[in-house]
């Protein structure tokens, strides 16, 4: 155990495939009990890392560190350490809730004395405790998710590796499925997650943005907001698709970005708001309010994507 | 089909599983050229509505029209001019972008005289015209789905089912694909889609929103946030939202985090403003701004769903 003050510690690592670099000298390091939040436009890596450190896919060169062990050397002894949930976990469909978790249990070699406590944890703390009899291939999108990820916690691990796992699930389960990740981060595990939604990054101690194999930005979500050197505001309009087309070329206006039914314009400076409105104003169009925010994630994420 | 043009009309729709009621006597109807957003929880009968529009599954009673055909008794003449794409929409991942294309176009009995400017214009949209030969598995997921898209809509149908399209993919290639979304609907397509991302339920002319089978509202976006919501909406900007959550979660409040704020979706906001306040106050923490706002979709949709 040479570098013990981190969890999960890559140098350098990469992963190429063909002629494509899907990792290209990723340094990451975190610590124990650190919410970690990876994003990155499609095809950035995420995904690829998340293989690795599972120890399920070898780096093309690099090192890669979990719990102190070397993935290089011993993928194997990774995995009793990390619970990993994949996009498309591997349920089976056709065994109730119950079953599924006992099967994760002999996977992961869990004793016949532990399990009964393990099962009943896991059962109340995903809310499954009504379903355990239900086929997992009746459950809902958002039960499945907790199921997969009650399967994945079955042997303690002490880091979850999470690949976008609140894909495609409704507003309500994936504030249920947050609720739980708070209370394991209570318990003093580490969390790597991966996610497409930008909202669920600015809950992470800190953040990591992927793009093109290479880490571009990592900090927490307050300090990469604060880094965006220009003031922000928020127009409200319903008719945002014609105020966005008109305010994108207009002079002093760096970004326009919309959000439903309000768009974030980045200024040069707030003197020119006046300016924006007034021409929105001219042109027939409705604003309901503007008012000076802080940028969010999902801005900062955009403005450095699309600067490379 | 009435002249005003609608183009999907069901009545009492009806769908049963065994004893389990999917579908519960819906009603809807859909005019022509419309981005209709059908929104609810997982597993609250999206997907089985959308096969029954497109004639995949029979009804267990009521019907409907989709564009002037009977979808208890043409749903072969449905397919034809219909394009559905689902969120698990089998591209062939071994096939190149090329061959994808070429395979939907003989599905679609595409003509050989139109069969390459339709090819072209799939390329293009996708931003593949110099990468067709790749294989499918290698693109991105956002690509992928622009690709899964075009080919749906190689027959050029006027009437569009996408079932959660955009789910996991990066906030860049969302946009892009609802750019593509309204182009189409520009373009006379009516536009039938499910999403979990509520910002882009704001995009849409209409909406309604199902759970356990029923619809259980109806409306423009804008509608819906006046009128559906009975509750008032607080936001709360926090130094920490996360652990400010955690102690207004203990108070008895029902915190979500947006941004580096929190929402809290209350009875009474001059009423309940000093019990967070104190709440705060209690666990050493000072809000930086408390105001009432305006409900944002979201807000609506949890809400909905927890009153029903």
């Amino acid at each position: 155990m040479g570098g013990a003050e981190f969890e999960i510690e890559t140098r350098s690592l990469a992963k190429h495939f063909g002629d494509v670099r899907a990792l290209d000298g990723l340094d990451l390091s975190i610590g124990r009990g650190e919410l970690f939040g990876l994003v990155g436009p499609d095809g950035a890596g995420k995904t690829t890392a998340l293989r690795i450190l599972s120890g399920i896919m070898d780096p093309t060169s690099g090192e890669a560190y979990v719990a102190g062990i070397s993935v290089n050397r011993d993928p194997e002894a990774v995995k009793d350490k990390i619970g990993y949930m994949s996009q498309r976990f591997g349920l089976y469909e056709d065994l109730t809730t119950l079953e599924n978790l006992l099967f994760y249990a002999d996977l992961y070699e869990v004793t016949r004395k532990e399990r009964p406590a393990i099962i009943e944890r896991l059962l109340g703390f995903s809310n499954l405790t009504p379903f355990k009899d239900r086929l997992a291939g009746a459950l809902s999108g958002g039960m499945k998710q907790k199921l997969g990820l009650a399967c994945a916690l079955i042997h303690t691990p002490e880091i979850l590796l999470l690949d976008e796992p609140t894909n495609g699930v409704d507003p309500v389960s994936r504030r249920d499925f947050w609720k739980i990740l708070y209370d394991l981060l209570k318990e003093g595990v580490t969390i790597l997650i991966t996610t497409a939604y930008l909202d669920e990054a600015e809950r992470c101690g800190r953040v990591g943005l992927l793009n093109e194999g290479k880490l571009i930005v990592v900090d927490t979500p307050k300090n990469i907001k604060n880094s965006l050197g220009a003031p922000m505001v928020e127009i409200a309009t319903h008719a945002v698709r014609a105020v966005e087309k008109l305010v994108r070329p207009l002079g002093g206006v760096l970004k326009v970005t919309a959000y439903g039914d309000r768009i974030h314009v980045a200024l040069e400076s707030m003197d020119r708001l006046g300016g924006v409105i007034a021409v929105i104003k001219d042109n027939g169009l409705p604003v309901e309010g503007s008012r000076e925010i802080a940028p969010s994630l999902e801005d900062m994420f955009i403005s450095l994507v699309e600067r490379k | 089909m009435s002249g005003n043009g609608v183009t999907v009309k069901v009545e009492q729709l009806t769908r049963m599983f065994g004893k389990f009621t999917a579908v519960d006597h819906i009603d809807l109807e859909v005019g022509k050229g419309e981005i209709f957003g059908f929104l609810g929880p997982n597993g609250a009968g999206k997907s089985t509505t959308i096969k029954m529009l497109c004639g995949l599954l029979t009804p267990t009673s009521g019907g409907g029209y989709v564009g002037g055909l009977d979808i208890m008794r043409q749903s072969e003449e449905i397919k034809k001019i219909i394009g559905y794409m689902s969120q698990r929409f089998s591209l062939y991942d071994d096939l190149t972008v090329e061959q994808n294309i070429d395979f939907f176009s003989g599905i679609y009995s595409v003509p050989r005289s139109k069969a390459q400017g339709r090819k072209d214009w799939a390329l293009s949209m996708a931003g593949l015209m110099d990468r067709r030969g790749a294989l499918t598995k290698t693109l991105p997921t956002g690509v992928k789905q622009r690709l899964a898209l075009g080919c749906a809509i190689l027959h050029e149908p006027p009437i569009l089912f996408l079932d959660e399209p955009t789910s996991g993919v990066d906030p860049i290639s969302r946009r892009n694909f609802w750019n593509l979304i309204y182009m189409m609907a520009e373009g006379g397509a009516t536009v039938f889609v499910t999403t979990h991302y509520m910002e882009e339920a704001e995009y849409c002319d209409r909406l309604a929103l199902i759970y356990r089978g029923k619809i259980i509202a109806e409306g423009s976006p804008k509608t819906l946030k006046q009128s559906a919501m009975t509750k008032e909406v607080l936001e709360v900007e926090m130094e920490n939202p996360v652990e400010a959550m955690e102690v207004l979660f203990t108070s008895g409040f029902d915190p979500s985090i947006f941004g580096s704020a929190l929402h809290v979706t209350v009875d009474d906001g001059m009423v309940a403003e000093p019990a967070i306040r104190k709440a705060l106050a209690d666990a050493g923490m000072t809000p930086l701004r408390i105001e009432k706002i305006a409900p944002s979709l979201e807000d609506v949709f949890v809400n909905l769903i927890e009153v029903s």
